[in-house]
């Protein structure tokens, strides 16, 4: 019973943050929301060289997991700095291909995925309607889980597309959301693309859980740094106590949510990932919005950078399961519950 | 890391559910906060303390098992997940202990913790006063030298358990003309049947006798019942003052039991569609504040003292455990207005609604919070 990183996966965190502290990542978050991918291609082949698709994808197929601990660790941190791309949906399509019966599949596409040369999107039930960056992404799978369950290469960036994407603003800039395409090569069907399926919803919520607690820290952070320097009335706004005890209950959210995160991490377990997702977003959600007032209303531009991270708060609680879908999980309620 | 328990630390957690599943009472005892459901609690200590499980954290030369943090944990896991009674010494074994295994003598610990143990004496805090609230220090009742000891004198107030409790501990100003309000006081133990003592039992909202004013009139103490040096008794109670808002004072296990309880009642009460989310949020909840109190352990094992981050622990626990009861009682609908709805959930309910004020209140925990974790500047209180 240790509840504690490992100095290695502390490290780690530290090497990510710093590089993405580096590389002016607001600058790409906003390329990205233009339809810009440029930098946050490049952003992306810097974090898979850390090693962070890698931690999703087994060794067999030139990965260095699955670690979820990792993958939560590494989460945290693209949330702290707002990277934008679909990070989430690749470590669920890394998930769902790395069920045992799809081996053949998992050859052909993990080795991409882990080296961050190939983007991946998805959308599945128990996530939302949406593929996220489907208009990016090098492969977007389309899968059903109704009936037998199948599941289809929908677009490859180097073979023949099908159907045409439209994006969709999203209450987040940076968010490109594209409406899944029909058809496409026929990969499997069958109880493992359903297993496998299911097992990426997992993935993903844990992902977006983590990615929304590291959003949560940024906004706590950058707060805390503001009201330190901003004054009124000859005195540091951060010296009243409405603006001290607003922090304080942002703290004490995300320092709760956090364990949740980390304890889903080594289970996998639905209900405990239900759980950090439903923790991790109120909180990162609620810090949004105290962020936001004590900021005032340079808070409320487009233009400052805050926005890039209230607006991430907002989408990621309805990304990959609403607060009431995980709610429902955890309580062995409701239509999907079996599925979460 | 890791959420595994050793096969000792399993073989632990069976042993005291064996114990558990023999021993604890089929029909919960009367209140705790009654001279009847008071004598119980005691009867019900004695019993845990002949086979060691009243105090298992403790060395065994006090009546306890010794048991690391997991083992405790563990523990009380158990004890509440068996349903068994509330601890009526709980403000001795968690706030007198911890400070004498830090500041007492060896003659102190022989002489006080295994009555402790055993339930035979129950203790009472005696630290807040008329005009010393959340300020605490600013407190007047007075310690003055006497032959072999002190004249206690002055008046405490919301002494929790006082009523039917035997001795209490706390705070009294030994030297009068300090530059600093916190300076100069000593921290006594006294007898709260004592010449001098005069103990009126104060009746909490629902007019149970759950704490009481004690009026002291020249009380006198021994030298023997003084925690640490003359004067230093600020910095003796504070010492240990996390333990009160942080890891001891309510463990995880009590609010994974409540929270299993509430959702066996809502999926009993037809999955009530309107206290879903609330009923989830109290099985998150618990879960968060197991994994969070599982870090901390970790982090005190490994040699961290418990800081400012117990006050984060109190404004949870405190609130969490009154949203849990709200919940339970909006289940029942019409029914959670009788006082002893649901089987406990009414007095459940009430005691919950003093978290939030004792053991530093929770606005004191936010300033904690804000100024010590978060490093905000010191504002007006």
């Amino acid at each position: 019973m240790r509840f504690l990183l490992d100095p290695e996966q502390t490290a780690f965190a530290r090497s990510l943050d710093a590089l993405l502290t580096a590389a002016d990542t607001p600058a790409a978050v906003r390329s990205w929301g233009a339809g810009d991918h440029a930098a946050g291609r490049a952003l992306w082949s810097r974090i898979a060289d850390l090693g962070v698709f890698a931690l999703a994808v087994p060794e067999a197929y030139e990965g260095l997991g699955p670690r979820p601990v990792e993958v939560a660790v590494a989460f945290v941190e693209l949330g702290r700095h707002a990277v934008p791309g679909p990070s989430v949906e690749t470590v669920a399509a890394a998930a769902l291909l790395s069920e045992p019966r799809l081996a053949h599949l998992a050859k052909r596409f993990l080795p991409g995925v882990a080296s961050g040369g190939t983007v991946m999107t998805l959308a599945l039930p128990g996530g939302g309607p949406y593929v996220l960056d489907g208009d990016v992404a090098d492969v977007e799978l389309g899968v059903g889980v109704t009936g037998a369950g199948e599941l289809r290469v929908a677009r490859e960036a180097a073979g023949p597309e099908g159907g045409t994407s439209r994006v969709r603003r999203s209450l987040d800039p940076a968010r490109r959301l594209c409406l899944p395409r029909p058809g496409g090569e026929l990969l499997a069907t069958g109880p493992p693309v359903v297993a496998g399926a299911a097992h990426a919803v997992r993935w993903a919520r844990l992902a977006t859980a983590a990615q929304a607690l590291g959003v949560g820290l940024a906004l706590l952070d950058r707060t805390v740094a503001y009201v330190k320097q901003r004054s009124q009335f000859g005195v540091p706004v951060g010296s009243f106590q409405a603006v001290r005890h607003r922090l304080a209950d942002a703290k004490i959210a995300l320092e709760f949510a956090r364990p949740l995160v980390l304890g889903a991490a080594l289970s996998l377990d639905p209900a405990d990932v239900a759980a950090a997702k439903v923790a991790a977003c109120e909180a990162a959600y609620a810090t949004a919005r105290t962020a936001l007032q004590l900021h005032g209303a340079i808070g409320y531009t487009a233009e400052y950078d805050l926005s890039l991270w209230l607006t991430r708060a907002r989408a990621l609680r309805s990304a990959w399961g609403s607060p009431g879908e995980c709610r429902a999980v955890v309580l062995g309620d409701g239509a999907d519950a079996g599925f979460g | 890391m890791d959420l595994t328990y050793s096969p000792g630390d399993q073989a632990f957690r069976a042993e005291a559910r064996a114990w558990l599943d023999a021993h604890v009472p089929a029909a919960p005892l009367p209140s705790l906060e009654t001279e009847e459901g008071f004598a119980a609690h005691r009867a019900w200590e004695a019993g845990l303390a002949a086979d060691r499980w009243s105090v298992v954290s403790w060395p065994l030369a006090y009546g306890g098992r010794d048991c690391g943090l997991v083992r405790w944990l563990v523990f009380e896991e158990e004890y509440w997940a068996a349903g068994a009674p509330g601890r009526v010494g709980q403000n001795g074994v968690n706030l007198l202990a911890p400070t004498l295994f830090d500041h007492g003598t060896e003659e102190q610990r022989a002489r006080i913790l295994p009555p402790m143990a055993r339930g035979e004496v129950v203790w009472a805090q005696a630290w807040s006063e008329p005009e010393a609230g959340s300020d605490l220090a600013s407190l007047r009742s007075r310690a003055v030298r006497a032959d072999g000891g002190w004249l206690l004198s002055g008046q405490k107030t919301w002494s929790s358990r006082a009523a039917f409790a035997d001795r209490a501990f706390g705070l009294f100003r030994s030297e009068p003309d300090t530059p600093k309000p916190h300076q100069g006081l000593t921290y006594l133990m006294f007898d709260l049947r004592a010449p001098g003592v005069t103990v009126r039992p104060i009746g909490r909202l629902d007019g149970k006798p759950a704490f009481a004013e004690l009026f002291l009139d020249e009380v006198f103490v021994p030298d023997e019942d003084v925690i640490g040096e003359p004067g230093s008794g600020w910095r003796v109670a504070m010492s240990t003052a996390g333990n009160e808002r942080g890891l001891t004072l309510r463990a995880p296990g009590r609010f994974l039991a409540s929270a299993d309880r509430l959702a066996a009642l809502w999926h009993e009460r037809g999955r009530d569609p309107y206290t879903r989310d609330r009923v989830a949020d109290a099985v998150i909840g618990a879960r968060a504040y197991r994994l969070f109190t599982y870090a901390a352990a970790s982090r005190f094992l490994e040699g961290e003292p418990l800081g400012p981050e117990s006050s984060l622990n109190k404004v949870f626990w405190s609130e969490y455990d009154i949203a849990l009861h709200e919940t339970a009682l909006d289940l029942l609908g019409g029914e959670g207005e009788a006082a002893d709805a649901g089987g406990g959930w009414g007095e459940g309910y009430v005691f919950s609604l003093a978290g939030p004020i004792y053991a530093g209140t929770n606005e004191i925990q936010r300033d904690i919070i804000a100024e010590r974790l978060l490093g905000l500047p010191k504002g007006r209180r």
